[in-house]
């Protein structure tokens, strides 16, 4: 759904003070009842990450690193049974996952000695808990990854899930429209340099406007992260292949759709305006 | 040269004989010593004009002629762009009058203003002068023309009226003559002889233009009525009425002399610019400033013939103005409409010469020339072309992946200059020179000057190829507003003008060489990135497609070469096409020209010509090296081949950007030399045509360039190629007016000159010059032929259509071929070699590199059964395409001999290239391959389980055979799980349960979305890794019921790498399980309702716990 920018604000502001768990989506779907809930947690989600990004070194500084261990190492003595990470995660005001991350990091250090453990090493910890060797820390691990709505390895796979499973309604919704395409995989098999997720063998007109490629965002699109997308896809894209079409499909700020003359066209869904070049007919 | 013009005024020497004299010493018939002089005279006479008429033309535009006084003088240093010709016009001897001053010439602009000066006398000031003269001609001339019955002067009239008049106002009531100007007040005391204006009978035939001057008494009642009483007020004025009409008879006799004179120069093409003789005849025609009534030169019997002024007045500028127009009306019928009407609704015409204006009506309707009515192009980028512009082209990946970056740094940096250039203060070099010289330093690093060079070329062609699009932003809305309301709404022109005049400003028929548009970009990127290897590329394709253009693309349907053009018959539709085809070749070509010329004399531009010394040293040296186009032999080439219409107007652009010591280079010299003689020369060339070629000439000599002593010097003879041939392109109907009119934009300034004139506006020339210089380059060879010995034979008596069908077909099914072998042949090579591959790291022991070895060099034996692959595609496609493609009628024999020919052709093409490349191809397609298969194996523990893995994921028929894909998503499910598992794993609210029915829902939705793998085959095994996790657990629980210990956490995982296949047939027979024993529901139970269990679901301790507990 697209958002006018006042509205996206808004929502934005109330994100502010929320934590990433289960209740503050709750609370986010209660304030704003009248908005898809995709939208709710995809700028909740998107804000979050800025958030995040405004405040993650000063967690990643040594000594604080230290400080969440030595707490986390003291409470697991006092009261072993209590969600310790996922309170401290939320006192500190950083994401759980990420927090469980460090923790875990720290962790290592002690088991190997202080050689530091490769990144790779972490994540699949992360994603897989029963691989850390201390079973208090595992659960806790588990604790927050599952608790955690905006990191975390099962937040990256729903997300990829997302994607994925937004491409291949795309994918379908060309097919039924008989529209012959190239897909992401055919064309970097081809050596394409940028590749979107669909290239348009014959383009077509939407809203008047011609389509070369349409690439799929399964999020919301808001300033920052279409800004950022411009710059790495959609111009790019555009050096490539021509005037083309994005679809967010859990909307975007209205007034970013402002360069479709210029060839970049924002759609919050597939469109139903579509007109084939080499038919003339109008939309089916 | 005085004292023939002299006794040809006089009337000692009939103008119309030296109007043949003229133009049979232009034409060519050796007049043995006479040879020059006609040369000479032509200069002469066309400064004489400009010099009469230098008063009356103050307030107009600059007529930018650049008229060399003396034919003698030599290297003029000076571009002398502004009127110079006027420059001279000093009221001395004949010598002063006629001949360049003996000083250096001054800047061009200065020129006229300082011959103005000059004949004023001592002008008080410029000061009140606009609003003078506006007061003046509201006072006199606005009367006069109301009294005729015509309509009041709008803007121009109704504003001066508010101004004071000047002081010296003379002859307010005088019809025949507006007022002074008030630089010249000296004069002004005096009026005495002046013509009266006569106004020409409408019913006098068009072809008799002498006579109207000659019998037209003032007594008598003109079309216009109300005439007579303002007559008699000038009449009044002056003295006897007998001396007076005497002296008008004489100053319309040698006025009319004069137009004899000028127009068969005109209309001959014996100027070297006959737009510009035409734009100086319709200020001529709107001329406002009264000079100082010249009454006493004029009226000063023994006054030199010469001296005298004959177009101190407005009327009898406006009477020259109009015969030359008549004389000229088959030019002017084909101006574009917008002109005409104009020119019709002027009130001048309409009162000089009703039949002109007549005409002009009539021409208007015919004249389907239009200004610029392309809507404004849609700007595109450059395809990326696999074929061109993947890894494959690029020596290195690191030269790849720049690239990469730098078409979208350009692409960044067009879009910036497009988003800013026209803000005030913005210039390139300040806002963008940083970034483009970072990124062609970097092209230097990876050595992609070829690719860029052709990508900037393609992009350059694409915004820039037709001018109309740029045009229409600027000139479209004017013409077509003017065109719509014509003369009458002179109010709403007035606002208008004012909004789209003024801004604009006259520029004159000649304006200097441009980049309008986006080529102002394309030629500032060049001149900020300053790289010299960027721009040899550049030329070098340039020059290539240019020369492809100008030899290959126009083989108009009369115009083929040999007996083929026959053939095809030549309807409408086709002539429309070549037409088209011709203008976008014409177009395309001119823009290449003038940056192919841009890029060459680059490296010479001087924003001052350089001095004598300096150029006299710099042709010393630069007439040795070989300059990048034989400019000479491609004019003989198309003079010769009748090909000029292409040609020239091309050549005129890459010429209009040499710099100044260009031109006197051997090569040049005479290449303009050549041209000059081209604008006179005829033929059997299409008006239209002809028309293009002197407008584009015309504006060639005109331009601050071109050095004005060259203009009636160098003209050499190109009558031998003229001879040569009688086919070609120019005796074609290919130039339309539209066409005419995108080449030669400034042909719209006659019409802002009329509107402006509608309009009252007195819009000056900005006087823009803008100083281009030049560059010279490698030459290069002509590309070699290949030929074939018996293809020549066999095709010898072929139509050559059947030879480039069969060389068409044979290239296209020979690259057609490979193309198929790369996606079918060498794909699935390379496919069963990533199955050997995955195999052999599957199984032990066997180290990797060896393996690689191996597979590669299997996978390129079987490459060689491409060359056969190939052979058989050929050998398949080519006769069928072929067939297609020839006549029906085509004999059997020669069929089947061309298929013959098709098929070996083809073949030698695709083998050949195969041979050489398909070990290279396979090599690289398997390196890739194998190089992702390898990263796919983090580590070699995993390198077995992830091979096992992605053997099963086979992404085709996983689905259940009835499957409806509509399982619910794997995002959804993977939510809900983790809903379910965030509730279990605590903290909670008291309300935040899961019943059994809850969970035995979301079981069933995950099996069911396990089994469908249309949706839910995400890229990332991630997905199924969390999935398996959570499973698992589930798994354990529900198969075994909780009696089987977990094993080792190792071993979990690598009962996931089956997955989903497995995991989903775990869990279809889980689920009936689940259903069937209540000692399961019972522990499903147990698990999930979190009241019951504080920590449940973890792994094998947690099951330990939950088995403990049961």
């Amino acid at each position: 759904m697209k958002l006018c920018r006042a509205e996206y604000k808004t929502i934005a502001k109330f994100t502010d003070q929320l934590k990433p768990t289960r209740q503050s989506l709750k609370l986010l779907k209660e304030r704003f009842p009248h908005h898809s809930q995709s939208t709710l947690l995809s700028i909740f989600s998107l804000e979050y990450q800025k958030r995040t990004k405004r405040s993650i070194s000063k967690h990643h500084d040594p000594d604080v690193i230290e400080s969440y261990y030595q707490r986390y190492l003291n409470e697991a003595k006092t009261r072993p049974s209590s969600p310790i990470l996922l309170e401290m995660a939320n006192e500190v005001d950083l994401s759980p996952s990420l927090l469980a991350r460090v923790v875990v990091e720290r962790f290592l250090q002690d088991q190997e000695d202080g050689v530091s453990v490769s990144k790779q090493v972490v994540s699949s910890m992360l994603r897989e808990p029963t691989l850390i060797p201390d079973v208090h820390l595992a659960r806790q691990v588990e604790q927050c990854t599952v608790n955690d709505c905006c990191y975390g390895p099962l937040v990256d796979c729903i997300k990829h899930a997302i994607g994925h499973e937004h491409e291949v309604l795309l994918r379908d919704k060309l097919r039924e429209r008989n529209l012959s395409f190239l897909d992401e995989n055919q064309l970097r098999a081809k050596g394409y340099d940028k590749t979107p997720d669909i290239i348009l063998e014959v383009p077509i007109a939407v809203e008047g406007h011609v389509v070369h490629w349409i690439e799929s965002k399964a999020s919301f699109g808001d300033d920052q992260s279409h800004r950022t997308y411009l710059n790495e896809q959609f111009w790019s894209y555009w050096n490539r292949f021509g005037p083309g079409l994005v679809i967010y499909w859990y909307g975007f700020i209205a007034e970013l759709d402002c360069q479709r003359d210029r060839g970049i066209l924002l759609k919050d869904c597939f469109p139903s305006d579509i007109v084939t070049l080499c038919h003339g007919a109008g939309p089916s | 040269m005085a004292a023939l013009l002299e006794s040809l005024l006089l009337g000692k020497v009939e103008a119309g004989e030296a109007a043949i004299w003229l133009r049979n010493a232009q034409v060519g018939a050796a007049l043995g010593a006479l040879r020059r002089r006609p040369l000479e005279f032509v200069p002469f006479l066309l400064n004489f004009l400009r010099d009469q008429c230098s008063h009356t033309l103050a307030h107009g535009p600059a007529t930018p002629a650049k008229m060399p006084s003396c034919p003698k003088a030599s290297l003029r240093p000076s571009g002398g762009s502004g009127g110079r010709g006027r420059g001279s016009g000093l009221r001395g001897s004949r010598v002063q009058l006629f001949s360049p001053p003996a000083s250096p010439a001054p800047a061009g602009g200065h020129h006229r203003g300082g011959g103005r000066k000059r004949s004023g006398g001592s002008a008080p000031t410029s000061g009140g002068r606009q609003g003078g003269l506006r007061g003046h001609q509201q006072d006199g001339a606005v009367a006069c023309w109301e009294n005729v019955g015509q309509r009041g002067r709008g803007g121009g009239g109704a504003k001066g009226g508010e101004r004071q008049s000047p002081p010296t106002r003379v002859q307010v009531n005088s019809l025949e003559d507006f007022p002074p100007m008030t630089k010249c007040p000296s004069r002004a005391t005096k009026p005495s002889r002046r013509i009266n204006p006569t106004p020409v009978n409408g019913e006098r035939p068009h072809s008799r233009p002498k006579s109207c001057f000659t019998s037209t008494p003032l007594s008598k009642p003109c079309s216009p009525p109300a005439f007579p009483e303002c007559t008699g007020a000038a009449e009044a004025n002056v003295g006897s009425p007998l001396s007076l009409r005497e002296e008008r008879e004489m100053l319309k006799r040698e006025s009319s002399i004069s137009v004899n004179l000028f127009c068969p120069l005109c209309v001959e093409n014996l100027v070297p610019s006959v737009f510009l003789e035409l734009f100086f005849t319709l200020q001529l025609l709107t001329s406002r400033s009264p000079s100082p009534a010249e009454g006493d030169s004029v009226g000063d019997n023994d006054a030199d013939v010469l001296e005298r002024g004959y177009f101190r007045s407005v009327h009898n500028c406006v009477y020259f103005a109009v015969k030359v127009l008549e004389d000229l009306f088959e030019l002017l019928s084909h101006m574009d409409k917008c002109t005409l009407r104009l020119l019709a609704e002027n009130e001048r015409v309409g009162l000089f010469a009703p039949a002109l204006r007549e005409q002009l009506l009539k021409a208007q309707d015919v004249s389907t020339a239009k200004v610029s009515s392309a809507p404004p192009s849609f700007v595109h980028s450059v395809s990326f072309q696999p074929a061109t512009d993947n890894r494959s082209n690029f020596s290195s990946d690191k030269a790849f992946h720049i690239f990469k970056k730098q078409r979208d740094i350009f692409y960044e940096l067009l879009r910036d200059w497009e988003d800013f250039h026209k803000e005030p203060g913005w210039q390139f070099e300040a806002a963008l020179g940083g970034r483009v010289r970072a990124m062609v330093s970097q092209l230097t690093a990876a050595g992609n000057h070829a690719h860029f060079a052709r990508l900037f070329q393609k992009q350059l062609i694409q915004m820039c190829k037709d001018p109309r699009g740029v045009a229409s932003h600027g000139d479209a809305p004017d013409a077509d507003l003017l065109g719509m309301l014509g003369a009458d709404s002179l109010g709403r022109l007035k606002r208008l003008q004012e909004r789209l005049i003024q801004p604009q400003g006259l520029m004159g028929p000649c304006p200097p060489p441009s980049f309008p548009g986006h080529q102002e970009f394309f030629r500032d990127f060049l001149q900020t990135a300053s790289c010299c290897q960027l721009n040899q590329h550049l030329k070098d394709s340039l020059w290539q497609e240019l020369l492809q253009l100008d030899e290959v693309s126009i083989l108009g349907p009369a115009a083929g070469t040999g007996g083929e053009g026959q053939e095809e018959a030549e309807g409408d539709l086709e002539q429309q096409d070549e037409k088209q085809r011709f203008s976008s070749v014409l177009l395309l070509a001119r823009l290449l020209a003038k940056f192919l010329g841009f890029i060459s004399f680059l490296p010479y531009q001087t924003s001052q010509p350089p001095s004598r010394e300096i150029q006299e040293a710099a042709i010393a040296v630069r007439s040795r090296v070989v300059p990048v186009l034989d400019v000479c032999s491609v004019l003989h080439g198309c003079v010769r081949r009748r090909r000029m219409v292409l040609t020239v107007p091309w050549l005129v652009e890459f010429l209009s950007m040499l710099d100044f010591t260009g031109p006197y280079l051997p090569c040049y010299r005479t290449a303009l030399g050549l041209l000059l003689r081209m604008v006179l020369g005829r033929g059997e060339v299409c008006y239209l045509n002809q028309m293009l070629l002197v407008a584009v000439l015309g504006w060639l000599f005109q331009i601050p360039m071109f050095p004005e002593d060259m203009i009636f010097r160098e003209q050499l003879d190109l009558s031998e190629d003229f001879h040569a041939s009688s086919q070609g392109l120019d005796s074609l109907p290919l130039v339309d007016q539209e066409l005419l009119y995108t080449c030669c934009p400034y042909l719209g300034e006659f019409r802002k000159l009329l509107a402006a004139f509608v309009s009252g506006s007195t819009a000056k020339s900005g006087g823009l010059v803008r100083k281009i210089t030049p560059t010279s380059a490698e030459p290069r060879g002509p590309p070699s032929t290949r030929s074939q010995q018996k293809l020549e034979a066999f095709f010898h008596n072929q139509p050559p259509s059947l030879r480039r069908t069969v060389e068409f077909v044979a290239e296209r099914v020979g690259s057609n071929s490979v193309k198929h072998i790369k996606a079918t042949l060498v794909s699935e090579l390379v496919r069963g070699g990533e199955r050997s591959l995955r195999e052999a790291v599957a199984g032990d022991g066997a180290s990797v590199p060896k393996i690689n070895d191996v597979i590669c060099a299997r996978l390129c034996d079987a490459g060689m059964q491409a060359l056969e692959e190939a052979t058989r595609f050929c050998s398949e496609k080519g006769p069928v395409a072929l067939k297609v493609l020839l006549p029906e009628e085509t004999s059997p024999a020669v069929l089947s001999t061309a298929e013959r020919i098709t098929k070996r052709l083809a073949t030698e093409k695709a083998c050949t290239w195969l041979s050489a490349n398909i070990t290279v191809l396979i090599k690289r397609e398997w390196k890739s391959t194998f190089e992702r298969v390898m990263k796919s194996l983090p580590n070699s523990e995993e390198a077995k389980e992830k091979v096992a893995q992605s053997c099963n994921l086979d992404p085709c028929g996983t689905c259940a055979p009835h499957c409806t894909h509509q399982a619910p998503r794997a995002s959804s499910v993977i939510n809900e799980m983790k809903e379910v598992l965030s509730v279990a794993a605590g903290p909670r609210d008291s309300d935040e349960t899961f019943t059994v029915p809850q969970l035995q829902v979301l079981l069933e939705r995950v099996g069911r979305t396990l089994a469908c793998r249309k949706v839910n085959l995400a890229p990332h095994a991630l997905l199924y890794k969390v999935l398996i996790t959570r499973f698992h657990v589930f798994n354990h629980l529900l198969l075994r019921g909780g009696l089987l210990t977990c094993g080792k956490r190792g071993s979990e995982l690598s009962c996931s790498g089956g997955f989903p296949s497995e995991a989903g047939r775990l869990l279809s027979l889980s689920l009936p399980l689940l259903f069937s024993s209540p000692s399961l529901l019972f522990l499903l139970m147990f698990i999930f309702s979190v009241t019951l269990v504080p920590f449940y679901i973890q792994y094998s301790h947690v099951t330990t716990i939950i088995i403990y507990r049961c």
